[in-house]
């Protein structure tokens, strides 16, 4: 809400300075945005008039133009009389018009230097100012001279100084208006706000007197136009009133003006005057031309379905049954407090105008600006709540603007229809529960005292406990008791109100799931990878790009119905294809040997087995990723991998090889299993509590994918459900005793088919070492020349150790002969000749 | 008998002096001292020396015998040292090299910044609680008094799932599950991701964090809440840092405040981080609105509270001058790095 200090100052006094004004504003709620002074660092301008202004030759669209700027200046630039100025702007060329000069050395808003310059061959001795170079933004400029210089009244003396003539000394403050003051989206609003800060009274405009003598002999508006409100519950009040002789015609110059500083573009007279009074009064106003209102009344009805209509922009737009129209005896000429319709708009020649200030359901107006797409000043502005008590003022406001502004003859009298009248309710506002809440002492007479410098009544009770309070028609915002601790702790000062703490005897508590995965991205951190954080809405091709099978769960999206686009409209149900995505980037960037993990939420749309389901909440649940491109392979990611298990309290987990999704390498990829805890609840499909549970899958991804993310080199993820691992984390670390007599070692190398994998060989082992063999380890992988095709060798130690003595070759010769031997008969893998 | 204990000594001296190496000496204490060595063998000779002179002889004999030993020792020990000295200094290295390069990681600005919030908050006793980030319209909007023709409430500010089911636009829904679920004394912060449909630009993110707080218990004043978001701003950004209160309006908070914090980077004086206005808005906050409470049950007479809000990619844009919020979210190693 851009406020024009010179306005508001019609309305109170405001004698403090501009940054005080706007320092106690703030801190008393009234948050502003901008304070922006127009002759601020501006100078050198001053009034001119255009003596002649030719098309240069050769030129398509500059000017020569003689400009008069008075004797005094003259002779500072040239030899006294009129200066000689290029200038751009076609309307420029009319003779005698006055206009602001900058002259060499003057400086325009941001800093702009002007300087003497030749232009085309031609010397220019400054420059003629449009509106935007002043410092107007051009959605407040007058059409006519959008593409051009300012025309100045003719009344503006040449030669004097221009901020002066032109009042650019105006300061303009920004206001931020919470959705819960629509009162003070408006001039007096503001001021009313202002009148209680500074302890001013607050001055309504007074149109009396110009309103008693426009056209006595006119007769009564009732004459003039009748009022039937048919849908009373969504038009609590409509006040017409009529002006005669209308000529339209621009507005004063004053009223442009002020307008312009508002951030509103000047149209005509009786377009301004009621965008003038949707300003100041903060009720939106619409102004019909009589003769096109038939039968000599106004219907407040509500549209047919599939009625069509077409609006003031020249727009057809489809109504339905729930829209309420202003219509005449047969048609409709408005969508109420929408917009105005393109047959009842005010042209060149209109005489006659009804001007509307009516009050409209703010539910009502919201639904149809929403279903037509249609927002306009008027629209938003009743969205958020319009007095109806300001609209018989708001009438009368615009017939003495157009009386002042001989714009037209007021016919005296109102049409005005009120079936919503309703009076303000009392509050009662303890005084008590007002200082427990503040964790103030503030006495009841100061409370009462500030409540009234708000306009409100307020009254204290016999035992000074309570307030009662009636607040003004505009103060849609209170409500209840609580309301009124918001005005009185901001009256009092929030930063009057004392610092403590409060005292308790709460107690923090993380949960588990928070603390384990603040455990896993400290983990990996310290394991090389580097954490990264993705949207959590992505495009369903992600699952294409991933080669994720048609019906996979990882295609069971949540949809958004409003998504910013489709690359961002399904909620993911996998961290992988984000994963790719930032490893691609990362590569593209040409950086090196990139680690990544993220921990994050992924949604399914079916599934949720939680509380929230009946909700019709989505399934959520946290997954991890990981995954890297560069240096290493597979079992470096494994490494990574069995750090994080071993420090989330994993137990034991077995990698069987895996084919399930196509985003894998189809012989590089394991899944993940660990053995359930007894009665943990966690179990797949085929068993209870303590069997093998499924928590994610590494592999190295497939080269089709890795491809479509960029990569012509190996690309290694996992993807793990951390919710599992939450389940089956057991952080009870319990002391085992240290074994102190000395380990036998025995390595061992063996000659074993492809097919043959390591895990078979320590399951084997494992099963018939007895309590002898303490660990398999496996040391070394050799494929080569020195062995056949399709076989590898492997080399393992075996560490034998007993608790009660120092083991010899011959205590473990035993076992260990029958482990080679289990190991031969189930593999076929045999000791390697040496 | 052919010499003398003092000819071998002196013979001795002489060779021990001209010795240098570790072998040197050890040549000379196999010469003199071995099995074999010509001082053993004086010792050895001692029966052939008349009776009366022998104790004399064995003095003077056992006298070089010392003295020879601690010769030999002593130069052994000095060789070796000098030795020892030699080949540290032929070991030199070029400590300018660059270290070795070891993976590491790092953690995610976002995450850094919650955990650091999260720390403060904890320290001061309150608890975390986690809730869904698709939730229901009932918990992120009705239950928080937000009027239903509230703007926020729009499908241009809010993406939705279905008609009553959405991605969270605060983490506020927490504070509802929480008032619902418990009993005051009520001491929690919600940290979590948040979605509103905003285009990405340098200042907005369609997906963002918030972490917000919520204390309800008998007696809470607004004084409570300016002394706890104080120590929080103070312990955060540092304790020089002063804080004030502007009145502001959120639906489920009355009376309403937004925090705004002295500049830490230039102290009040104006500078490029606060806009030269010497101060920073930093959080909303308010006194949880008895409607709120009564979702969750509360006797509002009996029981008030305070909730705050704030934005943690403005809190770690702040702290470690980041320019454009699109930054955490396109995870270029080298932006991520540089929080290590």
């Amino acid at each position: 809400m851009l406020v024009p200090l010179s306005w508001l100052k019609e309305y109170v006094d405001i004698d403090v300075t501009v940054e005080e004004f706007a320092e106690r504003m703030i801190m008393s709620g009234s948050n502003i945005e901008t304070v922006k002074n127009f002759a601020d660092g501006v100078s050198g301008l001053v009034i001119g008039q255009v003596v002649s202004a030719e098309r240069i030759e050769g030129s398509d669209h500059l000017n020569v133009c003689m400009v008069d700027v008075g004797p005094e200046r003259g002779a500072e630039h040239g030899d006294g009389g009129p200066l000689q100025i290029v200038c751009g702007a076609d309307n420029v060329r009319q003779a005698g018009i006055k206009v602001i000069v900058s002259l060499p050395g003057a400086v325009l808003p941001g800093g702009y230097k002007i300087k003497k310059s030749k232009l085309f061959g031609t010397v220019s001795n400054g420059m003629i100012c449009s509106a935007q170079e002043l410092g107007f933004d051009e959605k407040s400029v007058p059409v006519d001279i959008r593409e051009g210089i300012w025309v100045m009244p003719d009344d503006l003396e040449v030669g004097s100084d221009a901020v002066k003539a032109v009042g650019l000394d105006e300061t303009v403050v920004d206001f931020e208006i919470t959705p819960n003051r629509p009162d003070c989206l408006s001039i007096i609003g503001i001021a009313r706000e202002a009148a209680a800060v500074f302890g001013k009274k607050l001055r309504y405009p007074d149109n009396s007197s110009v309103l008693n003598e426009s056209a006595p002999d006119a007769g009564d508006a009732s004459g003039f136009v009748d009022v039937v409100i048919e849908k009373p519950e969504l038009c609590p009040r409509y006040v017409a009133r009529v002006c005669t002789d209308i000529g339209i015609k621009p507005s004063p110059f004053w009223l442009q003006r002020r307008l312009m500083f508002a951030g509103m573009r000047p149209i005509n007279n009786i377009v301004d005057i009621t965008n003038y009074v949707m300003l100041e009064y903060g009720h939106p106003i619409h102004a019909f031309d009589i003769r096109t209102i038939e039968g000599s009344a106004i219907v407040v009805d509500t549209a047919a379905d599939g009625e069509k209509f077409t609006t003031l922009d020249g727009k057809e737009r489809e109504l339905s049954a729930d829209m309420l129209l202003i219509k005449d005896r047969a048609k409709p000429v408005a969508i109420a407090g929408v917009m105005g319709g393109l047959n009842s708009e005010i042209v060149q020649d209109t005489e006659t105008i009804v001007v509307e200030a009516a009050n409209f359901s703010a539910d009502s107006i919201r639904l149809t600006s929403k279903k037509l797409g249609l927002r306009s000043e008027a629209s938003s502005r009743f969205e958020k709540g319009v007095s109806a008590e300001l609209s018989s003022g708001a009438a009368d406001r615009v017939c003495a603007l157009v009386a002042e502004t001989s714009s037209g003859k007021v016919v005296g009298g109102a049409v005005d229809r009120y079936p919503g009248k309703k009076g303000m309710a009392k509050v009662d506002v303890r005084v008590k529960r007002m200082n427990d809440l503040l964790g103030t002492d503030i006495p009841a007479g100061d409370m009462v005292s500030m409540l009234q410098s708000l306009e409100m009544e307020a009254e204290l009770n016999g035992d000074g406990s309570v307030i009662t309070v009636t607040p003004p028609h505009v103060r849609v915002d209170l409500c209840e008791e609580i309301d009124f601790s918001e005005e009185i702790a901001r009256l009092y000062g929030y930063n009057e109100l004392d610092s403590t703490l409060h005292r308790d005897n709460a107690e923090s508590q993380v949960p588990e799931s928070w603390r384990l995965r603040s455990l896993a991205r400290a983990t990996l951190v310290g394991a090389g990878y580097t954490e990264i954080q993705t949207y959590s809405f992505v495009s369903p091709k992600g699952a294409d790009r991933i080669a994720l099978p048609g019906g996979a769960a990882g295609r069971d999206f949540v949809k958004l119905i409003n998504p910013l686009g489709e690359e961002n409209s399904v909620m993911r149900t996998t961290l992988l294809p984000n994963l790719l995505d930032i490893l691609s980037g990362n590569n593209n960037r040409g950086n090196d040997a990139v680690r990544l993990f993220e921990v994050g939420n992924t949604f399914k749309a079916s599934g949720n087995i939680g509380p929230d389901a009946e909700l019709g909440l989505p399934a959520e649940s946290v997954s991890l990723s990981m995954g890297f491109y560069g240096a290493g392979g597979f079992h470096d990611l494994k490494g990574a991998v069995g750090i994080l298990f071993a420090k989330l309290g994993i137990g034991e987990v077995s990698y069987l090889p895996d084919e399930e999704t196509g985003a894998w390498h189809p012989v590089r990829c394991a899944k993940m299993l660990v053995r359930g805890k007894g009665g943990s609840g966690i179990a797949d499909a085929d068993g209870g509590a303590g069997t093998l549970v499924t928590v994610g899958h590494i592999g190295e991804i497939h080269p089709d994918v890795a491809k479509e993310y960029g990569f012509d080199m190996p690309v290694f993820a996992a993807e793990i459900d951390f919710d599992a691992l939450v389940s089956l984390s057991d952080m009870n670390r319990e002391y085992t005793p240290l074994r102190r007599h000395p380990a036998l070692t025995l390595d061992i190398a063996l000659l074993a088919d492809e097919g043959v994998s390591v895990a078979d060989i320590e399951r084997i082992a494992a099963a018939n070492g007895g309590e002898l063999l303490e660990s398999v380890k496996l040391f070394d992988v050799y494929r080569g020349e020195q062995i056949e095709a399709g076989k590898k060798s492997l080399a393992f130690n075996l560490v034998y150790r007993a608790d009660d003595r120092t083991l010899t070759d011959g205590d473990v010769a035993e076992v260990h002969a029958a482990i080679l031997k289990k190991i031969a008969d189930e593999t076929g893998a045999a000791l390697r000749e040496a | 008998m052919e010499r003398t204990p003092e000819q071998v000594l002196e013979e001795a001296r002489a060779l021990i002096a001209d010795a240098k190496s570790e072998d040197d000496f050890e040549s000379a204490r196999i010469k003199y001292l071995g099995r074999n060595g010509e001082v053993t063998a004086l010792l050895k000779s001692m029966g052939q020396i008349p009776a009366e002179e022998r104790k004399e002889y064995g003095k003077v004999a056992n006298a070089v015998k010392q003295e020879i030993t601690e010769l030999i020792n002593g130069g052994k020990a000095r060789a070796l040292a000098e030795s020892r000295a030699a080949k540290l200094m032929s070991e030199r290295i070029d400590v300018s090299e660059p270290g070795t390069d070891i993976p590491f990681g790092a953690l995610h600005p976002i995450t850094q910044t919650i955990d650091e919030i999260s720390r403060i908050f904890i320290g001061l006793g309150y608890s975390i609680t986690e809730g869904p980030e698709a939730d229901t319209v009932f918990h992120n909007f009705d239950a928080l008094n937000a009027a239903p023709n509230h703007p926020s409430r729009d499908l241009s500010d809010t993406f939705y799932i279905t008609e009553d089911t959405l991605l969270r636009t605060q983490t506020s829904p927490v504070q509802v599950r929480t008032l619902m679920s418990s009993e005051p004394p009520i001491k929690v912060i919600s940290p979590g991701r948040c979605f509103r449909a905003d285009t990405p630009d340098a200042t907005h993110s369609p997906m963002f964090h918030q972490v917000e707080g919520l204390l309800v218990d008998e007696g809470v004043t607004m004084a409570d809440l300016k002394g706890t978001l104080d120590a929080f701003a103070k312990r955060m950004f540092g304790s020089g840092v002063a804080t004030k209160f502007r009145p502001h309006f959120f639906p489920f908070t009355e009376p309403s405040a937004e925090m705004d914090m002295s500049c830490f980077v230039c102290g009040g004086e104006g500078c490029r981080v606060c806009k030269g206005s010497g101060w920073i808005e930093i959080l909303g906050c308010g006194m949880v609105h008895p409607n709120v409470l009564k979702v969750g049950g509360l006797d509002t007479e009996r029981y008030t509270g305070f909730a705050f809000g704030m934005g943690v990619e403005r809190i770690a844009m702040l702290k470690h001058g980041i320019d454009d919020i699109r930054l955490f979210y396109e995870n270029d190693v080298r932006f991520i790095g540089q929080f290590a």
